[in-house]
């Protein structure tokens, strides 16, 4: 007798556990029940279900706030440009996807692996999220917010993260895919343009261990040493620290032709005015990154001969809709310039999304929306051919949608930002794709 | 040969085996271990094959550099030894106090910039510039001692502790919020760009200017504690602050006088490195001022001499001990381990002599 009481602990616990896997079952086959159709039953991590009258709800996880905050409304504006446009003008109102209004989810990333993961946590919690526009930077996503966001099956389409990790074979999470270009070719293109245009026969390299950073020093090292170049050294720094002059002295003993260090803005400009002074002969060369008014501002001359790798908008400035249309309406509706070149590129991801939610979303006949996760990933995957402001968008099995990219080496001070000297036309440009470069 | 015999001669040397100075010969292995590796990567780097191995004006170059960040370090350094040495307190918002001065002297040096008066009148706007640093880094000081600090003059030690973390992250974020987290540039007048040569070496004119403003302002304040009526006063405070408040002392006077001591020196530093890096954000003063209290530590805190040695020791070592201990080990990237190293040099100078290079250990001095 004196057991009893044990066993039924031990019996109440047994049948809530079995309780509960049976209610567990019962929500996974409601959930698939609730959807009409085949595709929504058969779906893995289940369906978006959006009652009549009730909005789309999309997510934006971006840098939003603290330093690097134009990067991120940036492509805010972008995207949210994309949903005024679903009506076929840019009147500041909302247009409608299949009966539905679009709402969005805006959550900040600080830029950080930290704000990756508090941001992205903060989507995934919401079951009604249909995908996400983000993240800003690789840090936020790279193992952060791109696993978190596979884990639920939400879609996490990024305009502006570039490196390489997020989607190569080793590091690809099955939900992430990107308009953006993978700094792979960015990287071999500032190698390019190291070996042929400055004749450089030796490169040293700084990054600041963050993902963006080592992603284009690596890809820029394995180019350049392809073609028979020879990387001196391949340094790192903290980008809190100020005095760089002992490093860039111990760079200077290698005698490098050109130091490519593209690093963000306040380190940035520190190294551009101690280069200056340590090794005057060396050429700098850096990428977006640095690539800033602040960066014009702080270095004075020493961003003078300068060279900054950047996406070559000047390729999709052309184009009539862009700067006739798009550039007015983001103009008028957010009383700025833009501050970031990947506006356009969250535009296109905005679109490439709302053509996928077209395609695989169930109408049923109550007004209800049923919006299939995998299908709805699939759908992106899919996507060829399709003619966005940044150029034609064919997505890869590793979710790289930007293919063909166009990067401009830009000299200072002659930069294309708020700033710069006119013309601020690239120096050299060149066009490749993922399967040109190393 | 008997049993107990035998037992006892164990027991014998047992004890002998005890009573031997073990922390004693610890630290000497542990010493003669560190100078044999240090030795060892020292000699591998000088003697790398030719075309590896650094050349003589590289390490020249390098003591130069380190000697005019150690400068400014052991200007910073001085106010957390002035004010430990008076509350026995370590005053963690003392790098934002820094900070301040420097921030607040760029809307000055702009103007002048923009006015064209920095390149008409460079020595007296250098000299306003000064005055306005100062007067920026000395008010935060004291507008900190009074709010901050003074009401828990008798709290628990650590309650102080916290406070000065607590006013350091405040300091730092309202100077965000005023002026927004993007680094602004300090404009370098023509007159400090440059270098010159000095016995054949060439050092950089604004360098120039940082060493010998330091070593002024150390002179300088070595002669007021030493020689004033006040300065006597502060050591009185310092060595009993109960007796010295018995002997007709005003402490509250002298710890605002520290304060102010500690923050004209903080103001002459933050001119010094904004004209250095010709760069100011409101988080500069994190950095400089961790590697400031490590210098303040490692020279003896609680000691002015201390201080000023750390400083330019710590500066040193930050320029030349990564790449010469850790190239001949084939290391890469030595300088990204420089922060490191330079703790690990703290450790073992703490496991050495604990009062640090010039501390006393028992006694702490002002």
């Amino acid at each position: 007798m004196k057991r009893r009481p044990w066993l039924t602990v031990i019996a109440t616990v047994a049948a809530l556990a079995l309780v509960a896997s049976a209610c567990s079952n019962d929500d996974g086959g409601g959930d698939s029940g609730g959807g009409d159709t085949e595709t929504a039953a058969a779906d893995e991590f289940g369906t978006v279900e959006i009652a009549e009258g009730e909005p789309i709800n999309i997510g934006s996880l971006l840098v939003i706030s603290g330093a690097d905050a134009a990067l991120g409304q940036d492509s805010q504006n972008g995207a949210v440009l994309a949903a005024d446009y679903l009506d076929g003008t840019f009147d500041g109102t909302d247009g409608q996807l299949l009966g539905h209004d679009i709402q969005w989810s805006h959550e900040d990333e600080l830029c950080t692996a930290e704000g990756g993961q508090a941001g992205g946590t903060a989507l995934s919690a919401d079951p009604s999220i249909v995908a996400v526009i983000g993240t800003s930077c690789s840090s936020a996503a790279l193992g952060v917010a791109d696993t978190i966001m596979s884990e639920k099956g939400i879609l996490l389409f990024s305009p502006s993260n570039t490196n390489p990790a997020l989607t190569s074979e080793e590091a690809h999470q099955p939900f992430y895919a990107r308009t953006a270009h993978n700094d792979r070719i960015q990287g071999a293109i500032v190698a390019e343009y190291a070996l042929n245009e400055q004749g450089a026969t030796k490169l040293a390299t700084i990054h600041d261990e963050s993902p963006y950073t080592q992603g284009l020093t690596a890809a820029a090292a394995v180019n350049f040493e392809a073609g028979d170049g020879t990387v001196t050294v391949q340094e790192q720094i903290n980008s809190e620290d100020t005095d760089f002059k002992p490093l860039l002295r111990s760079i200077a003993e290698g005698d490098p032709d050109v130091l490519y260090a593209p690093v963000f803005v306040a380190a940035c400009s520190l190294i551009l005015k101690q280069a200056a002074e340590i090794m005057p002969d060396v050429t700098i060369m850096a990428s977006d990154g640095c690539m800033s008014s602040d960066t014009l501002k702080n270095a004075g001359d020493a961003v003078d001969g300068v060279f900054l790798s950047s996406p070559d908008i000047s390729v999709f400035q052309e184009g009539e809709f862009y700067s006739n249309e798009f550039i007015p309406a983001y103009e008028e509706q957010f009383g700025t310039e833009p501050t970031s070149v990947f506006h356009a590129h969250a535009f296109d991801a905005t679109n490439v999304l709302f053509d996928a939610i077209e395609q695989v979303a169930v109408e049923n006949d109550d007004g209800s929306l049923s919006i299939p996760r995998t299908a709805l990933r699939d759908a992106v995957f899919a996507t060829s051919g399709y003619e966005g402001l940044t150029g034609i968008i064919t997505c890869t099995e590793l979710g790289d949608c930007a293919t063909d990219v166009t990067i401009g080496i830009f000299e200072g001070p002659n930069w294309p930002v708020e700033g710069g000297a006119k013309p601020d036309t690239p120096v050299y440009s060149d066009t490749k794709s993922l399967d040109d470069v190393l | 040969m008997s049993s107990s015999g035998s037992a006892r001669t164990v027991d014998a040397r047992l004890s002998g085996f005890a009573t031997l100075p073990w922390r004693r010969i610890i630290l000497v292995v542990l010493g003669a271990t560190i100078a044999f590796v240090a030795v060892a990567g020292a000699y591998k780097t000088l003697t790398l094959p030719e075309g590896e191995r650094y050349s003589g004006d590289f390490w020249i170059d390098q003591i130069v550099n380190g000697l005019g960040q150690g400068a400014i370090l052991a200007l910073i350094a001085l106010g957390y030894t002035l004010v430990y040495g008076i509350l026995r307190m370590i005053n963690f918002a003392h790098g934002e106090v820094f900070m301040a001065g420097a921030f607040i002297s760029f809307f000055f040096a702009d103007a002048y910039l923009k006015s064209g008066f920095l390149d008409s009148n460079t020595y007296l706007a250098l000299l306003i510039l000064l005055v306005v640093s100062i007067a920026g880094s000395t008010l935060v000081a004291i507008l900190l001692e009074r709010i901050a600090y003074r009401p828990l003059r008798n709290a628990p030690r650590l309650v102080p502790l916290i406070t000065a973390i607590g006013a350091s992250l405040f300091i730092a974020n309202a100077f965000r919020g005023f002026f927004g987290p993007q680094p602004y540039g300090y404009p370098l007048p023509t007159l400090l760009q440059g270098s010159i040569g000095i016995f054949g070496i060439s050092v950089a004119r604004v360098q120039l200017l940082v060493f010998v403003t330091a070593i002024v302002a150390m002179v300088a304040l070595q002669l007021f504690v030493n020689r004033s009526r006040t300065g006597r006063s502060m050591r009185a405070v310092a060595e009993d602050s109960e007796i010295a408040s018995l002997m007709g002392i005003n402490v509250d006077r002298i710890v605002v006088i520290t304060f102010i001591v500690g923050g004209i020196l903080a103001g002459i530093a933050g001119l010094l490195f904004a004209l250095t890096f010709q760069q100011v954000q409101f988080t500069m003063g994190f950095k400089p001022g961790i590697a400031a209290f490590t210098a303040a530590v490692l020279g003896g805190i609680g000691s002015i001499g201390g201080a000023a040695l750390g400083g330019f020791v710590l500066g040193v070592l930050q320029a030349v001990g990564p790449p010469l201990l850790l190239t001949g080990f084939g290391i890469p990237s030595p300088f990204s381990l420089k922060d490191a190293f330079v703790f690990l040099v703290l450790i073992l100078v703490l496991v050495f002599r604990p009062g640090g290079l010039l501390g006393s250990g028992e006694a702490e001095k002002v």
